[in-house]
C-alpha cells in the first residue's frame, strides 16, 4: 500500500517548557481516512500542524507524500488541502468570492461551481460569509480545502460545534472525497465521529499515542464487545472483586454506584449477575446492555472520559 | 473550414483542468482586498469623508473674512459718550464695538472673554484694563488707543497704508490641505496595513493564507498595491475638494504630487508593517500604532508650522517622516517645486520606509 504521510519520533515543546507532543510514529495509507482521536488539549492539532508543514517540531522526521516539508514546500501545498481548527474567514466576501479567492492561489485548483455544488452551497454563494450559520461557515472552510483539488484533505476538529444534521453532512462531503481516492487526516474529539467516519484511528493523550487501528480492532482488543451497566441497592461498593470473578467478565468498573462490566458474551454473563445480586441478598435497581464504544476504550486506558464537561 | 474539437481533459466538461498564471494569487487577493475595504463603511468614512469634513471646519473657522469686530466694554458714567463718539468718529470704527455698561458688568464680562478690553473715562483722562496674555485684548488696548488719539485730532507724522493678505496661496487653508494629506496618508497607511495584519493574524487567515501556495510576496504587495489605489482617490478628494471649495490653487505637477503620495503611502505602509510584524492582539497594535503616530501629529506640522518649536528641535523634527513629507507636498503644491528640488524630503521618506520594510520582513510572524 502506498503511504501518503508517514512521520518518526515526532516532539514539540512549546517555549522549552511545554511539551505538547511527545515521540509520535504514524503512517497513513494513500485512500484512507485516519482519524487523530483525542481530549483537549491532547496534542492534536500540534500534530497536525506540524504534518501541514504549520509548525517546526522540536524533533522528528515528516514525509508527505513522499516529500519533506524542508526541500518540497511548494509542490506540497499545491497537493494538500487544508483546514485549521479556527480560522474566521473575511466577513465582508461572499461564499463565491472566498472560493474564488482561495481557488487563484492553485495552478490546478478545481471549478468553484463544482465545489459550491458538492457541499451544497449554491443557495449561499452570493451571502456574505458574516451572514452564514455555524455549520454553513464550517463547510465553506472545508470548500477552501476542497476547490484546492487536494491529494490529502486535512480537517482539524471539522465538526466541533456543530448540530447533528450539520456534522452528517460534513461526513458525506468527506466520505465523497475518500470515494475519489481521496486521503484526509482529520482529528476529533468526538468518539461517534472517530468511529462512523475513520478507516483507522490514532488516540492521543498527553502528547503520546496511547492506542491505535481500526475502530472496531480497538474495541475488541480493549474491552469486551459489549458492556453491562447495572446499579444495585444494600450492598457496598467493595465488592468489585466478585463482579470480576462472572463468567465472561473481561473487566470491572465501579463509577458512582453505577457498575460496568465489559463482556464478550453478554447471554452468558447476565444469567450468572443474576444469581450473584440474588446471594448477596441484594435488589437490582437498574440494569442494560449497549456495545461497547471508543469511549469505553479510552476510560479503559486512562482512567477518564474523552469529555470531561 | 473545420473547427477541431477538443476533447475534455478529463471524464466530464466540468473537470476541463484549470490552470491559473503566475498572478492569479496577487489579482486575486488585491481585488479581494479593494471588495472587503469598499464594503466596510467604518473604512470609507476615516479614509474618505472624515479629512474632508476636518478641511471644511478647519477651513472655515479659519477662513479669510472681513476683518474681526472687537466687542469692548465702555464704563458708564458722564464720559462714557463722549468714548463712543470719538470711536466713531476714527478712522478704526468699523473694527471697535463699544458698549456701555457698569462697572461691575464690564469687569465680568471681560474676565469671561466676552469683551477684550474694558475702557474708563473720567476727568483726569482713559483708564484701560487689558489682559496682556490675551493676544487680543492687547491689540483691542493699542486699537482704541490709537483710535482715540487719532479722533481727538492727533496727526501722524508719517503716513502709513495698509492691506490685508487674504489671496488664495497665503492662507490658512492653502496651508492645511497638504498637511492633511499627508496625515490621512499616514493614518490610512498605518491603519490599512498594520492594523488589518494583525486582525488577519488575530483571525488565524494569516496562517490559513500560508497553507496554500500562495506566494507570500503576492500577499503583501497586493497589500500595498491596495494602499496605492486608495492614495490616489484620497489625493484627488481633497485636491479636488480644496479647489472647488476654498479655491485652493494646485501649483505644482499632478504627477509630482502622485507620487510624493505613492512614496508616503508605501513608506507608512512599511512603517505599519514593522509596528504589526509580531503583534498578536488588535488591542496590542492599536497602542503601537498610537504611539508611532502621536509624534508626528504633534510635530510635523500638520495644523500649524514646526518652525514655532524651538530651533534646536528643527533637525529632529525634519528627520520624521510625516514632516518630510508634508513639507515635500506643500513645496510641490503650493510653490509648484519640482521633484528634484525635493530629493532631501524624498530620501527621509525611502529611508524610513526602506528600513522598516526589511526589519519587518525579517521579523513578521505569519502566525
Ligand atoms: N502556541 C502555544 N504555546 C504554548 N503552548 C501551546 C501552544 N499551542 C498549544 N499549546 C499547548 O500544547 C498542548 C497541546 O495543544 P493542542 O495541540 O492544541 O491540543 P488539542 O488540539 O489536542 O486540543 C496544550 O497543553 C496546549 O496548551
Ligand atoms: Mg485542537
Amino acid at each position: 500500500m502506498e503511504v501518503a504521510i508517514q512521520c518518526r519520533g515526532l516532539r514539540k515543546t512549546y517555549d522549552g517548557k511545554v511539551e505538547a507532543v511527545r515521540g509520535l510514529d504514524l503512517t497513513i495509507n494513500m485512500g484512507e481516512c485516519f482519524g487523530l482521536l483525542g481530549p483537549n488539549g491532547a496534542g492534536k492539532t500540534t500534530t497536525i500542524e506540524i504534518l501541514e508543514g504549520l509548525l517546526e517540531p522540536t524533533s522528528g522526521e515528516v514525509e508527505v507524500l513522499g516529500r519533506t516539508w524542508q526541500s518540497h514546500a511548494r509542490e506540497l501545498r499545491e497537493w494538500l488541502g487544508i483546514s485549521l481548527q479556527e480560522t474566521r474567514l473575511s466577513e465582508k466576501l461572499t461564499v463565491r468570492e472566498t472560493l474564488q479567492l482561495f481557488s487563484s492561489f492553485y495552478r490546478h485548483p478545481s471549478s468553484v461551481d463544482a465545489v459550491l455544488e458538492e457541499l451544497s452551497l449554491q443557495e449561499k454563494a452570493d451571502a456574505l460569509v458574516g451572514k452564514l450559520s455555524g455549520g454553513q461557515k464550517q463547510r465553506l472552510a472545508v470548500a477552501t480545502a476542497l476547490v484546492a483539488d487536494p491529494r490529502i484533505l486535512f480537517l482539524d476538529e471539522p465538526t466541533t460545534g456543530l448540530d447533528p444534521q450539520s456534522r452528517r453532512q460534513l461526513w458525506d462531503i468527506i466520505r465523497q472525497f475518500q470515494k475519489r481516492n481521496g486521503t484526509v487526516l482529520l482529528t476529533t474529539h468526538y468518539m461517534d465521529e472517530a468511529e462512523r467516519l475513520c478507516d483507522r484511528l490514532a488516540i492521543i493523550d498527553h502528547g503520546q499515542i496511547i492506542a491505535a487501528g481500526t475502530p472496531a480492532e480497538l474495541i475488541e482488543r480493549l474491552t469486551g464487545h459489549h458492556v453491562v451497566e447495572f446499579a444495585i441497592s444494600g450492598q457496598g461498593a467493595d465488592n468489585g472483586a466478585a463482579w470480576a470473578k462472572l463468567p465472561g467478565v473481561q473487566s470491572v468498573r465501579a463509577d458512582d454506584g453505577l457498575f460496568s462490566l465489559q463482556v464478550n458474551e453478554p447471554h452468558e454473563t447476565i444469567p450468572a449477575l443474576l444469581a450473584e445480586v440474588q446471594k448477596q441478598r441484594a435488589q437490582l435497581v437498574h440494569l442494560t446492555t449497549r456495545q461497547a464504544s471508543l469511549e469505553d476504550v479510552f476510560v479503559q486506558l486512562t482512567g477518564r472520559h474523552l469529555r470531561e464537561d | 473550414m473545420a473547427t477541431i474539437e477538443q476533447p475534455p481533459a478529463m471524464s466530464g466538461p466540468d473537470d476541463a483542468i484549470r490552470t491559473n498564471g503566475r498572478w492569479s494569487g496577487y489579482v486575486n487577493l488585491l481585488h479581494m482586498r479593494m471588495l472587503e475595504l469598499w464594503r466596510e463603511p467604518e473604512v470609507i468614512f476615516w479614509v474618505f469623508v472624515f479629512p474632508l469634513l476636518l478641511a471644511l471646519g478647519l477651513g472655515i473657522a479659519f477662513r479669510g473674512k472681513p476683518p474681526d469686530v472687537t466687542p469692548i466694554a465702555v464704563v458708564e458714567g458722564p464720559k462714557a459718550q463722549e468714548v463712543v463718539n470719538l470711536l466713531q468718529r476714527s478712522p478704526q470704527h468699523a473694527g471697535i464695538q463699544p458698549n456701555v455698561m457698569s462697572a461691575s458688568a464690564a469687569l465680568d464680562g471681560f474676565r469671561l472673554g466676552k469683551y477684550a478690553l474694558v475702557v474708563t473715562m473720567d476727568d483726569s483722562g482713559v483708564q484701560f484694563r487689558y489682559d496682556p496674555a490675551r493676544p487680543e485684548s492687547v491689540l483691542a488696548r493699542a486699537q482704541v488707543d490709537d483710535a482715540l488719539e487719532t479722533a481727538a485730532g492727533r496727526k501722524n507724522p508719517i503716513n502709513t497704508e495698509t492691506k490685508a493678505s487674504s489671496e488664495p496661496g497665503a492662507r490658512y487653508i492653502d496651508f492645511l490641505i497638504p498637511g492633511l494629506l499627508g496625515m490621512n496618508l499616514m493614518n490610512s497607511g498605518m491603519w490599512g496595513i498594520g492594523f488589518a495584519l494583525v486582525e488577519m493574524r488575530q483571525r488565524k487567515l494569516l496562517k490559513r493564507f500560508v497553507a496554500t501556495p500562495m506566494r507570500r510576496s503576492d500577499f503583501l504587495l497586493a497589500l500595498v498595491s491596495s494602499r496605492l489605489v486608495l492614495m490616489i482617490v484620497e489625493v484627488a478628494l481633497l485636491l479636488v475638494f480644496g479647489m472647488l471649495v476654498f479655491h485652493v490653487r494646485v501649483e505644482g505637477a499632478l504627477l509630482s504630487i502622485l507620487l510624493i503620495g505613492a512614496l508616503g503611502a508605501v513608506s507608512f505602509g512599511g512603517i505599519g508593517l514593522l509596528t504589526a510584524s509580531r503583534a498578536q492582539k488588535i488591542e496590542s497594535v492599536s497602542g503601537l500604532i498610537n504611539v508611532v503616530m502621536m509624534p508626528m501629529w504633534i510635530f510635523s506640522g500638520v495644523f500649524f508650522s514646526y518652525e514655532r518649536f524651538p530651533k534646536i528641535f528643527l533637525p529632529a523634527i525634519r528627520a520624521l517622516p510625516l514632516t518630510a513629507l508634508n513639507d515635500a507636498l506643500r513645496a510641490i503644491i503650493l510653490q509648484g517645486a519640482s521633484l528634484d528640488s525635493q530629493l532631501g524630503r524624498i530620501a527621509v521618506l525611502a529611508v524610513w520606509g526602506g528600513v522598516s520594510f526589511v526589519l519587518a520582513l525579517r521579523w513578521f510572524r505569519w502566525s
